[in-house]
């Protein structure tokens, strides 16, 4: 692979490229879905290619293929520089980017056992022993089970001489559980709906004990037909982390990708509020106990990397300190735009993508103090709002909506009844602002996203968030009619 | 064997001989073949220009009813040998799909017309830089900045099955969105699709955004309420979307989680909802990815619930034909609607804005959700043009709302429909949609610009 990524290479400098970089990326995937006792699909895929980035007269230009011959190295690197010349008759400042060692080495993630080497007959068992015990519950409609696994072998190559070479491999399982009654239809999933992601092997799911939580999981699902509606007010939440990690993902996330900032992804996703007057000034993003992190080094993370896509060293990036504002998730070519480095965020959904600045494990840091328990305990009045339903957020990433599976009336520091059909929804400063505890290390936990889209042409990213539970006060609930 | 050389019909053939060597009792072999070109601007200059030419193989192994499903884009003859060996392990490592009702026959396939335009096949990185710079001249006319993307696509498509299918066709389309920004951030949008890219009017879809950014400017606050509103044709693509995503579904239907019931009156009279994949004015299709002709299916006929679309799993479940909307195995989603078209009215863009008494008009949706499944009830943000009309006139712009909203409930609130629609794509696929007014509409937050 190396001969072909140095051909593409010196086609585009050849060709007058000022800068190139090469992936040449291979992915296997497998999944197997389970749905009300029996296997839905199984399928394994897999995809190679090469993607060639170049910079020409200042201007980006990227083309890809899977033809991974030495006739198509050339093809696709003087096509890139075609590209690279025609956007260069419309733009206003030639790109820059920021200086760095040229990166060399070799990074794996860790695995207990091998995903791809645990036989497919044991892994639709565990799944469907899992179902079934969802499916023994009386009023269960129908039931998913899922597993999917993704490794990536991706060899990086730039015009200033780096060389990296990484497999990634990511794991995802999940059950859900639907009970239906007339037009109403409620949903419990654990421990996330299409199922939870790590960077881990097949003992991830052994960790998550699907087959020991169906039962308690599906009677939750019939038991919220019958719960009273979630009544509207404004009122103390807690979250779980297991929503958490969401309102992290979007209201922290999203707004921090400095490409947004700089409207880029204006057309599609957004901008963003936190505009770069906000880093200068400190702005006010939370409450004092409030510590945010960007940290491609975290284990378990699937934002969790040795280089991101530009070749920049995997870091950990200070994004909120004591709820002041301080940092962005940011690029060679974005960086020096606000007079720093790159953080190392750039990363490509496959060979056939260019790298866009994506989250890397973006972490809401626990507390010393209370545990997620003592905050429940410490709570006189409110909801315990857990597992994902629904999201929304503005394009600015100001007004968000979330939607929760569970929520349980806290009364007392005691948890109550069910409700169902629980929304809040809020403004993000304003709610970050009113974040009075967090649950401390011992309930931390490495959780993500295997769904995070973004840019165009369309790119699915693995973005990671650790997280410990949390409380906020004075929270709007039960937004609609219903 | 050069694989460029090789059609996707005999590349497809090829891996059903050796699927048929494995031991496969039926045999599927789908073949895509993609080439996708994007040049993207943001602040009024291009910042992103991609290219992509992709081949890939699914291959659906069955041993009497089990199944197995592997894909890749590897195409020399060890690969595919490799590609047929796996899909047969997986499916004789899975115990049988008692209700797997078998790949489908053949149907008689008629060829569309206006799928593949060879301009677009051929469009070049200079062709869709010209068109960028049509819409950023535009904005800098209007003395706005200018966001947005130009994509040209090649899908080749072929199906292959061991029951005789045997259909290939290459289709094309252009795919143009802009925003339009002003110095406080006022936005606005416009969109436009076409199977051949040179029907798209770059420079009039650049004007029609900058105008409604310039026309943003100012917006003031408004409290969220229930409001009559007027749906441009770009929000009306989102109930579409949304209602194809939750309810039209044969497979949403039989798993009990659509709200759709035939017979049942969801919509007003005035809404009338076909899938029609051999509409001339969408993006034509003539079989889906199961190689199975594509069916018209009236969804919704003056409101009421008429039919959902089916595949051929569906479809054997409920002991009728596949209406052709299949996608590519493995699919736990089902079938979907991919070529809504919902028919027009008689109301130009100045009458659905003039029965309104006071309401908003809206430009467009963003980042929509469902919050409930089966009473359809959708959370998102309005964006990129929010108007306060009075007396049937636009007073001016108005700060975004939060939406929390029953999509039936709009349905069942259309009281009229615009007279021309708009071609544009959603995360479905291709819709045909008019602008509509409706009578109540619950907004249930707001934010700041």
């Amino acid at each position: 692979m190396r001969d072909l990524s140095r051909r593409a290479l010196d086609t585009a400098s050849q060709r007058g490229a000022s800068y190139a970089d090469v992936r040449v990326v291979r992915r296997a995937e497998e999944s197997i879905v389970v749905k009300s006792r029996r296997v839905e699909g199984v399928s394994f895929g897999e995809s190679e290619g090469f993607g060639v980035r170049v910079l020409v007269d200042g201007a980006w230009g990227f083309a890809s293929s899977n033809v991974l011959t030495a006739e198509e190295a050339d093809r696709v690197g003087a096509e890139a520089v075609r590209i690279a010349r025609a956007s260069a008759s419309a733009i206003r400042e030639p790109v820059r980017l920021d200086a760095r060692p040229p990166a060399h080495g070799r990074f794996e993630t860790p695995f207990e056992e091998d995903p791809f080497a645990v036989p497919v007959d044991r892994k639709i068992a565990d799944l469907l022993e899992a179902d079934e015990r969802m499916n023994a519950v009386k009023g269960v409609g129908f039931t998913e089970t899922r597993y999917n696994a993704q490794r990536e072998w991706k060899d990086f190559a730039a015009s200033d001489g780096s060389e990296t070479e990484q497999v990634i491999t990511h794991v995802s399982a999940g059950i859900e559980a639907n009970a239906i009654d007339g037009d109403e239809l409620q949903r419990r999933s654990f421990p996330d709906w299409g199922g939870g992601y790590s960077a881990a092997g097949y003992e991830h799911l052994r960790r998550l004990d699907l087959a020991g939580r169906a039962e308690e999981l599906a009677s939750e699902a019939v038991e919220l037909l019958s719960a009273p509606q979630c009544p509207p007010g404004r009122t103390t939440i807690v979250l779980h982390p297991s929503q958490l990690y969401l309102q992290i993902h979007e209201s922290c996330g999203h707004p921090i990708e400095l490409d947004r900032v700089f409207g880029t992804e204006a057309s599609y996703a957004g901008t963003s509020f936190l505009t770069t007057d906000k880093l200068r000034d400190g702005f006010r993003y939370g409450s004092d106990i409030v510590n945010i992190v960007a940290d491609a080094t975290a284990p378990l993370g699937l934002g969790t990397f040795g280089w991101d896509d530009e070749g920049v060293a995997a870091q950990s990036v200070p994004i909120v300190e004591n709820g002041r504002f301080v940092g962005y998730l940011s690029s060679r070519e974005t960086a020096p735009r606000i007079g720093r480095q790159s953080g190392g965020a750039m990363r490509a959904d496959g060979w056939n993508r260019i790298p866009l600045i994506r989250m890397t494990n973006v972490n809401l840091l626990p507390q010393p103090g209370m545990s997620f328990d003592d905050i429940v305990a410490d709570t006189d009045d409110g909801l315990l709002l857990a597992y994902n339903r629904s999201w929304s957020i503005d394009d600015r990433r100001l007004n968000f909506q979330f939607a929760t599976e569970v929520a349980r009336e806290i009364k007392g520091g005691k948890v109550g009844r069910l409700l169902k059909n629980a929304t809040y929804t809020g403004i993000t400063p304003e709610f970050w602002g009113s974040c009075d505890a967090i649950a401390h290390e011992a309930d931390y936990q490495m959780l993500g996203t295997g769904n995070c889209g973004k840019g165009e042409p369309g790119q699915i990213g693995h973005v990671g968030h650790g997280c410990s539970g949390a409380r906020f006060r004075d929270v709007q609930v039960g937004v609609g009619k219903w | 064997m050069s694989v460029r050389a090789e059609s996707g019909l005999e590349l497809a053939q090829r891996v059903l001989r050796l699927a048929e060597q494995e031991g496969a009792t039926e045999a599927e072999a789908l073949v895509t073949a993609n080439s996708e070109q994007l040049t993207r601007f943001a602040n009024s200059e291009i910042h992103q220009n991609v290219a992509e030419d992709n081949r890939s193989v699914n291959l659906r192994f069955v041993i009497g009813k089990q199944v197995g499903v592997a894909s890749t884009n590897r195409l020399d003859d060890e690969s595919l040998r490799r590609l047929a060996s796996a899909a047969a392990q997986i499916a004789r490592l899975q115990p049988e799909r008692e209700d797997f009702g078998g790949l489908p026959g053949p149907t008689q396939i008629r060829p569309v017309e206006g799928a593949y335009e060879p301009a677009t096949a051929g469009a070049s990185p200079e062709d869709r830089a010209e068109a960028a710079r049509a819409v950023i001249s535009a904005a800098d006319d209007a003395g706005v900045l200018s966001y947005g993307s130009f994509k040209t696509v090649t899908e080749r498509l072929a199906v292959a099955n061991s029951h005789g299918i045997a259909a290939e066709e290459e289709r094309t389309y252009g795919h143009l969105i802009t925003v339009a920004m002003g110095p406080d951030g006022e936005a606005g949008y416009a969109e436009g699709a076409a199977v051949d890219h040179r029907a798209i009017d770059a420079a009039a879809l650049g004007r029609e955004a900058a105008g409604k950014a310039q026309a943003s400017r100012n917006a003031q606050s408004i409290d969220p309420g229930d409001y009559p509103v007027v749906l441009e044709e770009y929000a009306v693509m989102d109930l579409l979307d949304m209602l194809g995503y939750l309810g039209f579904s044969a497979l949403a239907v039989q798993e009990e989680r659509s709200f759709f019931e035939p017979g049942r009156k969801v919509g007003s009279d005035l809404v009338t909802i076909v899938d029609d994949a051999s509409d001339p004015a969408g993006m034509p299709a003539s079989f889906d990815y199961e190689g199975v002709a594509k069916q018209p299916v009236t969804l919704l006929e003056r409101g009421v619930c008429v039919d959902v679309v089916y595949d051929a799993q569906t479809a054997a479940k409920a002991g009728r034909a596949s209406t052709g909307h299949g996608l590519p195995a493995p699919n736990q989603w089902g079938p979907f609607a991919l070529n809504q078209v919902m028919t027009a009215g008689g109301e130009t863009r100045e009458q659905l804005i003039g029965g309104l008494e006071r309401g908003l008009l809206v430009t467009r949706f963003h980042y929509t959700n469902p919050v409930h499944y089966k009473l359809a009830i959708v959370t998102g943000m309005t964006r990129d043009g929010l108007f306060l009309v009075e007396g049937g006139q636009v007073r001016g712009p108005v700060r975004n709302l939060r939406f929390t909203q029953s999509y039936l409930d709009a349905l069942a609130g259309v009281e009229a429909v615009g007279s021309s629609r708009k071609l544009l794509r959603g995360f479905l696929g291709a819709v045909l949609v008019p602008a509509v007014r409706i009578s109540a509409f619950t907004f249930t937050g707001a934010t700041q610009h």
